[in-house]
């Protein structure tokens, strides 16, 4: 490609930033689309691909006698740090990746080229395992008093939502052209999520161009539309999730919030969730803290708070029970909106449904939420997530924010969650990897123009195929915490919100939790499924042979003694286990160590980047066995970006001195 | 007797008000000797038995004809309880403040708690004295037996039998001792059977101003490196500032060459009033319903209990780095050598040595380098978080070590076979019990209050196939390695499960959640204390 000035640099060094181990010697390729770091240790050969939409931003720093230092921070929070020998490479690949990271055609990313070796009729068919009007079936929708309208067919009122959008039936096209030209960018109020057993629904929009007087007929029949459609309640809620400030900046624009005075029967209420700036600079903060080399307790603590990350975090959280509570508890509606209701909105919305329906605490069910909340409702994946080089000003981790609030739940409630934490690190990896068609584009008029499911995969096919990946083995659907509302404690209760390091520093191996109960259940749990169908097929078999009339037993005649005994010898020749193994409740696991990671690497290459692989790092000093190679089925193990395993003991962290 | 003296009322109508994890009983409140029960009736499952040495604190508050009162647990439960009549409500906060803080050992709850399915004298056997001394003997016999302190005259707060090289008679062990605070000598803590080398134990030399030297004293750390290696390190838990002050008092650390072949390492850890202090803001700040989520993290660093955390596990795992890594051999103290030194031995035994991670392994543990290594449990659990009033020698030392070793849990969920249930269990014992295994502050003391004669042990109670199983990890699977804990601030946390008491949470333990998935019968996670009376 023509962007790359040199696509191999030998006799680079990779620095381990956390420990003082020795750093690698290897090569570094570029190439069109990657990143790869192949070290030189010939027994490991271990592999570091980096996608080039993955890079976040490269610095070059001062050269030193031992040569010129790389930094290339990825948005998955990896870190690469790197020695080249000769300035002048560096020199080189820090142009090429300067360019090669920012494509500025659609075109040019990964997703376009990526080829899984799928045929066409399993492409199509991945790209409709989520259905959102399959959903909104699910939810009851269309009722008496809901509807699908075709009000924006062709966008034609709003560029920015979906074609498909569900109103009150008693809102006419009138009323709603009407109120969307009252409304930021024309996104009038529209069901998210209905709750069948209250009636009670969340809607969103954005805000009203309410200036310090404006009034809007329309908009008001609209809201009364909303509000009418529950019966059940003379009231509904408007919740503008903006700090009461902001809110009050955007009427000197003309824009602002619904006034109480016109609109019949609304409680207003402000949440105050920053903006995307101030989280975007919050995230900055938090990563500067996570980058710090040994620092003390303080120096963290005092960091993770000046950031306010979780202050935020709580923030979207505590937004989220609000509607939830308004729309279990109290049977009353909710319009949610922010600015133009396509960042807090979504996620404050989604929170909720998720707090609020256990089928989005599924596996299938998250999908469709994100597909519902953020995807169809346009959610600007390509200008918060840099997809092509833009504005950075636009930029900013708001999906990744409902990630985690996803996450702070899940470390409350282990039991509410059909999926587990590396479904959701897998969704950020993808949600900035372009890998996959899923999050192009910031909404889905443009990804119709592109032609994005002819052309590329869908994301939710290929987590759905790896699902078995992806089952939390706590989950049970007849469990307490898998039914109904979720509802998380309220204060005093900050020392629940918890830094994320399983995210935010997931390639520093030696701070994780060296063994993984999850892996070990998902295991334990194959195992005796295996077993149990092992049995079956035993006693299936056992049956059959009492079936057979004892006077066709081979030599056997009569006796009842000798039949039975003649019953139990094939039954044991033919099994290759120890029979006493099936009554053991937890058969014992044999540790299964160093070719397992043999297994991943022989993965199809063009895969290679596809999950960021959290589990393969074999921990022998610690004596945390493997388990990724758990599938018996062998082949569609995770490829990884850094599967290889690790030759040299770990050492101990701790001595940081 | 002089418990109905203190009883001024014993019996009235109270509501216990609904909180985390309690529902509202309504019902005769008694009070006995030992215990404040709350009956609604027959048997009925809800009623509340609490032992009144668990109560912190006391707060009373009347209005018209009831009143109120809340009583904050050692275990750091609160209860409260709404009570029909002004003079009852008074007379009964009073006789539980009197009958909470009575200090004899002889007429505490474990002389008199007698439950059926145990035999009293049952746990004799369990963890002989030289229990230790015959595993270390299958490895080597370099070591000895020593049984100079039989009477507690040489060190009052060691016990009887003790480990020590072989080479050295008692009479040198009997000089050592008058060279150091309370006649702790130098005894074997662990012998690390991979490598040879040996981690030792004592409180600080008596070197004082003008740097006395003790050749027993010598010639005993002389001998016990000879037999571990070449190199040795004395691990000193105070800084070398601290140091020089207690050399003007009279104590001091070795002097480098008084001893040939050790060196010298300064490692300050917390310890005594800084420490309870920590508690107590910790919990303060954990209960605080006015604290929001912008000051938390600054709040809690102020309580500094997790920088606390840091530094045990860090200097435990260099000790443990050290022997298996370099081949070095430890001595360990501080002080007195009865906290700080007993946390980094104890922790750097569990992250070496995988026979301690087992359920009898880690009882093993905590007899050998808690109890008899004499931790004066008397002293640091008379009072918890919520006490008013001035500390006298209390210190959270053992809640912390219980958090260090909660800590490896969660980084290492399988190699542990007790779960954080244990760790909770042992929390509350140690503070309130109806055992008398963490009573006095030595062996010499329980001996003398005949402690082992008349209550009943703890571990034979764990020990018993039903509680053993809900105290059980039901993920264990040996791990024949050292675990090595990451110690960076990402990956330490605040133990909820210890400070969650005061809170409503609707599931935070793994360990709960795991119930449902595992073929253990395995029903409550946090049982009361003396079910069985």
């Amino acid at each position: 490609m023509e962007h790359i000035r040199t696509p191999k640099v030998e006799n680079v060094r990779l620095m381990d930033r956390t420990s003082s181990k020795k750093p690698v010697l290897g090569t570094l390729y570029l190439t069109a689309t990657h990143v790869i770091f192949v070290e030189n240790e010939p027994e490991t050969r271990k592999e570091t691909w980096i996608l080039h939409s993955e890079i976040s931003s490269i610095e070059k720093q001062a050269t030193t006698a031992g040569g010129c230092p790389l930094l290339i921070r990825c948005k998955n929070f990896q870190v690469l740090h790197l020695v080249v020998p000769q300035e002048r490479d560096c020199q080189d690949v820090y142009i090429s990746l300067l360019r090669l990271a920012r494509p500025v055609k659609y075109e040019e990313l990964f997703c376009f080229s990526f080829n899984p070796k799928l045929d066409k009729e399993e492409r199509e068919q991945g790209w409709r395992l989520v259905d959102l009007r399959e959903e909104y079936k699910r939810m009851g929708i269309p009722n008496s008093c809901w509807h699908l309208s075709d009000v924006n067919r062709d966008y034609r009122v709003c560029d920015s939502y979906p074609t498909d959008v569900y109103v009150p039936r008693s809102a006419t096209a009138h009323i709603i052209v009407g109120s969307s030209k009252f409304r930021s960018r024309r996104r009038f109020p529209a069901l998210s999520y209905y709750c069948k057993d209250t009636n009670a629904s969340i809607c969103r929009s954005s805000q009203p161009l309410s200036g310090f007087s404006a009034r809007c007929l329309e908009d008001e029949q609209m809201l009364q539309a909303i509000r009418r459609a529950n019966p059940g309640s003379d009231f509904m809620y408007v919740v503008d999730t903006r700090p009461k400030l902001n809110a009050m900046a955007n009427r000197a624009a003309g824009k602002g919030y619904e006034n109480e005075d016109n609109y019949a029967n609304i409680k207003f209420q402000f949440i105050g969730i920053e903006n995307i700036h101030v989280m975007r600079s919050s995230l900055q903060k938090m990563l500067e803290v996570c980058e710090l080399r040994s620092p003390s307790m303080s120096d963290f603590l005092w960091g993770l708070e000046n950031s306010g990350w979780l202050r935020h975090i709580k923030a979207i959280l505590d937004a989220g029970v609000f509607i939830a509570k308004a729309v279990a508890e109290e049977g009353t509606s909710v319009l949610v909106h922010c600015s133009d209701g396509w960042d807090r909105t979504a996620q404050v919305c989604s929170v909720a449904s998720l707090l609020l329906d256990p089928h989005y605490r599924t596996l299938k069910g998250f999908m469709v939420l994100i597909e519902k909340d953020w995807i169809s409702f346009g959610h600007k994946f390509n200008h918060r997530y840099g997809h092509l080089d833009g504005d950075p000003k636009e930029i900013s981790p708001v999906i990744d924010q409902f990630l985690e609030c996803v996450w702070q739940l899940m470390e409350q409630f282990p039991c509410a969650f059909e999926f587990n934490e590396r479904f959701l690190v897998h969704i950020q990896h993808h949600i900035y990897s372009c890998q996959f068609g899923t999050f192009l584009c910031n909404n889905q008029k443009e990804r119709q123009e592109l032609r994005i499911p002819e052309r590329t995969h869908s994301l939710w096919a290929h987590l759905w195929k790896n699902r078995a990946d992806y089952l939390n083995p706590l989950f049970r659907a007849d469990h307490s915490q898998a039914q109904g509302t979720l509802r998380p404690p309220t204060s005093p209760c900050n020392f629940m919100y918890k830094f994320w390091s399983g995210m935010y520093n997931r390639f520093e191996k030696g701070m994780q939790p060296r063994q993984s109960v999850t892996d070990y259940l998902m295991a334990v749990k194959e195992e005796t499924q295996q077993l149990e169908e092992e049995l079956q097929v035993l006693e299936e078999r056992l049956e059959k042979i009492h079936k057979i009339p004892l006077s066709h037993m081979p030599g056997k005649r009569d006796s009842k003694h000798s039949g039975l005994s003649a019953l139990t010898t094939p039954t044991v020749v033919n099994t290759p286990q120890d029979s006493g193994g099936h009554l053991k409740p937890l058969p014992s696991r044999s540790p299964s160590q160093g070719d397992d990671d043999s297994a991943l690497i022989l993965t199809q290459e063009n895969l290679k980047s596809s999950d960021p692989d959290l589990s393969t790092n074999s921990d022998q000093e610690s004596g945390v066995e493997d388990l990724s190679c758990r599938s018996p089925s062998g082949g569609e193990c995770l490829p990884s970006e850094d599967s290889g395993k690790d030759p040299d003991p770990d050492e101990a962290v701790f001595l940081t001195a | 007797m002089e418990f109905s003296e203190l009883i001024r009322t014993g019996r009235a109508e109270a509501l216990l008000l609904p909180g985390p994890g309690q529902s509202t009983v309504r019902g005769t409140l008694c009070i006995t000797s030992h215990h404040l029960l709350l009956s609604a009736g027959h048997g009925s499952p809800s009623d509340l038995w609490l032992l009144l040495h668990n109560v912190d604190a006391v707060e009373k508050r009347v209005a018209g004809n009831s009143g109120t009162i809340t009583l904050k647990c050692k275990d750091l439960q609160v209860l409260q309880l709404e009570i029909e009549g002004l003079g009852e409500t008074l007379d009964i906060a009073s006789s539980i403040e009197a009958l909470s803080s009575l200090e004899s050992v002889t007429t505490s709850y474990p002389f008199f708690f007698r439950p059926q399915s145990l035999r009293l004298g049952d746990a004799e056997d369990l963890y002989p004295p030289d229990h230790f001394y015959q595993q270390v003997a299958l490895e080597t016999d370099a070591w000895r037996l020593s049984t100079v302190n039989r009477d507690f005259q040489v060190c009052a707060s060691y016990p009887p039998a003790l480990v020590v090289p072989r080479g050295i008679g008692d009479e040198v062990l009997a000089r050592s001792a008058h060279f150091r605070q309370g006649g702790r000598f130098p005894v074997l803590s662990y012998y690390h059977s991979t490598n040879g080398t040996v981690m030792l134990r004592s409180s600080q030399p008596l070197q004082g101003a003008n740097r006395r030297r003790c050749a027993e004293d010598e010639e005993l750390l002389r001998a016990a490196l000879a037999l571990g290696g070449q190199r040795g390190l004395v691990l000193d838990t105070r800084s070398a500032q601290a140091v020089k002050q207690a050399r003007i008092t009279g104590g001091g650390t070795e002097a480098k060459a008084a001893y040939p072949g050790w060196k010298r390492l300064h490692r300050p850890l917390e310890r005594g009033r800084p420490l309870q202090d920590s508690f107590v803001r910790l919990v303060e700040a954990c209960t605080d319903p006015s604290l929001s989520m912008d000051r938390w993290l600054s709040r809690l660093d102020g309580c500094r209990w997790l920088t606390h955390v840091k530094e045990a596990l860090t200097t435990a795992c260099l000790v443990a780095q050290g022997m298996d890594r370099e081949g070095v051999c430890f001595l360990v103290h501080g002080a007195e050598g009865t906290d700080a030194t007993l946390l980094v031995t104890s922790l750097a035994q569990l992250i070496l040595d995988p026979k301690c991670r087992t359920m009898h392994g880690f009882q093993s543990l905590l007899e050998r380098e808690w109890i008899q290594a004499g931790h004066p449990f008397q002293q640091r659990c008379a009072h918890s978080a919520y006490a008013q009033g001035r500390p006298k020698h209390e210190a959270p030392t053992f809640l912390l070590f219980l958090d260090c070793v909660w800590q490896l849990s969660r980084q290492f969920p399988l190699s542990l076979e007790f779960g954080e249930g244990m760790l909770l269990a042992l929390f509350e014992h140690a503070y309130a019990s109806p055992f008398g295994t963490f009573l006095c502050n030595s062996e010499k003391e329980r001996y003398l209050c005949e402690v082992k004669t008349k209550t009943h042990s703890l571990w034979s109670s764990l020990n018993q196939s039903k509680e053993r199983q809900r105290f059980c990890n039901p993920i264990y699977s040996p791990n024949p390695l050292a675990l090595w804990p990451s110690v960076e601030p990402q990956s330490l946390q605040l133990w909820a499960g210890k400070v969650s008491f005061p809170v409503p949470l609707p599931a935070l333990s793994i360990g709960s959640a795991l119930t449902g998935f595992l073929p253990t019968p395995n029903s409550r996670p946090f049982p009361p204390m003396d079910s069985s009376t």
